[in-house]
């Protein structure tokens, strides 16, 4: 522990503010994170994510959820023992809302608190939310199914479809925080965090809105999802949960579910700067990008993921010779990591792209879905606010199709002008963001 | 079971109101009870007292409630 008090977890306020440019040379705003939450396998708040991460502690176990007993997946990465109550929901909250409701909660409020954003001294129609979820309630989806079934259609909840619905979650942070700009729930499968943040970005650096509630949430852990994820073949079926989740190891067999919420909290520098915030990093670019190629796989060429890393760059004034690090959507599938290690050599060059620093949480955390790009964007603002590159849990055999170079311990001391975070979804969805440090 | 009892037991469950409160007095609006709160309400006590609750007018307290659905039995 003494080692970790060592890292900035929540920003710094410059000194100067008066001195600092807040536009791009372009007149767009300059956005920043001013604050981050995050319920993770690793628990509640954002310690525990990066001490997790960082001390590539596996948060990954056995399904406490439900009982496996009759299905061939095993371990998940779940959230576990979280109770509502205890963080900030009242009874009636905690009974109505679903988990990735709750989750989404949890972590807007750190990051609201983080952030010392005070919605009675803000004009609250230029606050948007932008918080999606890849699936939504599933929870409320079966026991709606199983009770229509059981016992026919009066019997079905009458709050059924807007408990169940994927942007309730946005929608119900708009009413608990009285955020009345855009609130919107953008669904992108795994690409769902991302895609909301690089939202949010373009909506401020545009001014369309000054601050922004962005992140994404996930409750995967359930029985329909498990089996339907075995039965894509998408989960690995290994017994050891230590040993489960391997992001660009030779013997990696598929992902590890996880579920949970990250949350930050962006605004245009003008307007951190304005109400004194403390400053985790900038968000300098944002690439988005389709395959147009298959339901599940990537194209194995990453030429989709390859062309939104280098959007971001471009956005930030950058060429791959800047890019400190890769936080790589890096899921442990066969089919993921050569096809990110393909792109980050097709986007750096054969010996440039060997050399750049690669990680992923996912040995670490599992694969959270709709929540990754918010918990991953988190993890990297984290790294190049602190000049570290965290290791990756679970790696350990290189493959020669991944010829990258996965960090295997913490890379510590190492400032850097730009760090990318990948993340990809079902249907070919790519995002990428570049993180910056701030930098007056 | 009194139906007043079903009544408290669904409200305690369901909202967390506490059961000295609900009373044969005591109106919907004075509960916190809003209009989603008692559409579920009425769902779980038509199964509870097996009963239709139809559509009904002009229930504001506890003890419309309680008589209405007394009604039906």
């Amino acid at each position: 522990m003494s080692e970790q008090t060592a890292f900035n977890l929540t920003g710094t306020a410059p000194a100067d503010p008066s001195s600092i440019q807040t536009r791009r040379p372009d007149g767009t705003h300059r956005v920043v994170i001013t604050g981050m939450g995050a319920v993770s396998p690793a628990g509640v708040g954002i310690p525990a994510l990066w001490d997790a991460v960082y001390g590539k502690k596996c948060c990954i176990g056995p399904i406490e959820r439900f009982d496996t007993t009759d299905y061939d997946v095993h371990n998940a990465a779940e959230v576990r023992g979280f109770d509502p109550v205890e963080h900030g929901m009242t009874k009636k909250e905690a009974r109505r809302f679903e988990r990735f409701v709750q989750y989404a909660i949890a972590a807007s409020d750190e990051a609201i608190e983080m952030a010392g954003l005070n919605m009675e001294d803000e004009d609250p129609t230029r606050v948007s939310i932008l918080f999606g979820s890849g699936i939504g309630g599933i929870d409320e989806l079966q026991s709606g199914f199983t009770t229509l079934l059981e016992k026919g259609p009066k019997r079905v909840n009458p709050l059924f479809v807007p408990t169940m619905i994927g942007n309730i979650a946005a929608g119900t942070l708009a009413i608990r925080y009285g955020m009345k700009g855009e609130c919107l729930d953008i669904v992108t499968a795994c690409a769902t965090g991302a895609n909301s943040i690089g939202t949010a970005l373009r909506d401020i650096r545009h001014g369309y809105t000054d601050v922004a509630l962005a992140g994404g949430t996930e409750e995967s852990i359930s029985p329909i999802c498990i089996a339907g994820f075995t039965n894509l073949s998408a989960l690995t079926k290994a017994e050891d949960p230590q040993c489960a989740s391997l992001p660009f190891d030779a013997r990696r067999a598929g992902f590890v579910a996880g579920e949970g919420a990250g949350a930050v909290v962006l605004e245009s520098l003008e307007h951190a700067l304005a109400r004194g915030a403390n400053i985790v990093a900038e968000i300098t670019g944002y690439g988005v990008t389709g395959d147009a190629y298959h339901m599940t796989a990537p194209s194995p060429d990453g030429e989709g993921i390859r062309r939104a890393m280098e959007q971001a760059l471009a956005e930030g004034g950058f060429t791959p010779a800047d890019l400190g690090h890769l936080n790589a959507h890096g899921t442990g599938t066969p089919a993921n990591d050569s096809t990110e290690s393909h792109a980050l050599i097709a986007l750096c060059g054969e010996e440039a792209g060997s050399k750049v620093p690669v990680t992923s949480v996912k040995g670490s955390i599992g694969h959270t879905l709709g929540a990754a790009g918010a918990l991953e964007a988190i993890i990297t603002a984290l790294s190049v606010a602190n000049d570290c590159v965290p290791p990756t849990c679970g790696f350990a055999e290189p493959d020669p199709d991944c010829a990258v170079a996965v960090a295997t311990e913490p890379i510590s001391g190492y400032r850097q002008k730009v760090a990318l975070s990948n993340s990809l979804g079902f249907g070919g969805h790519n995002a990428c963001l570049a993180i910056s440090p701030f930098e007056e | 079971m009194a139906t007043i009892d079903t009544v408290k037991e669904v409200l305690s469950e369901n909202l967390d109101i506490d059961a000295d409160q609900i009373t044969e007095e005591a109106t919907m609006e004075a509960l916190g009870i809003d209009s989603l709160d008692m559409m579920e309400l009425i769902c779980d006590l038509e199964e509870k007292c097996d009963v239709e609750f139809g559509e009904p007018e002009g229930i504001e307290t506890i003890g419309q409630l309680v008589a209405h659905i007394d009604s039906l039995k």
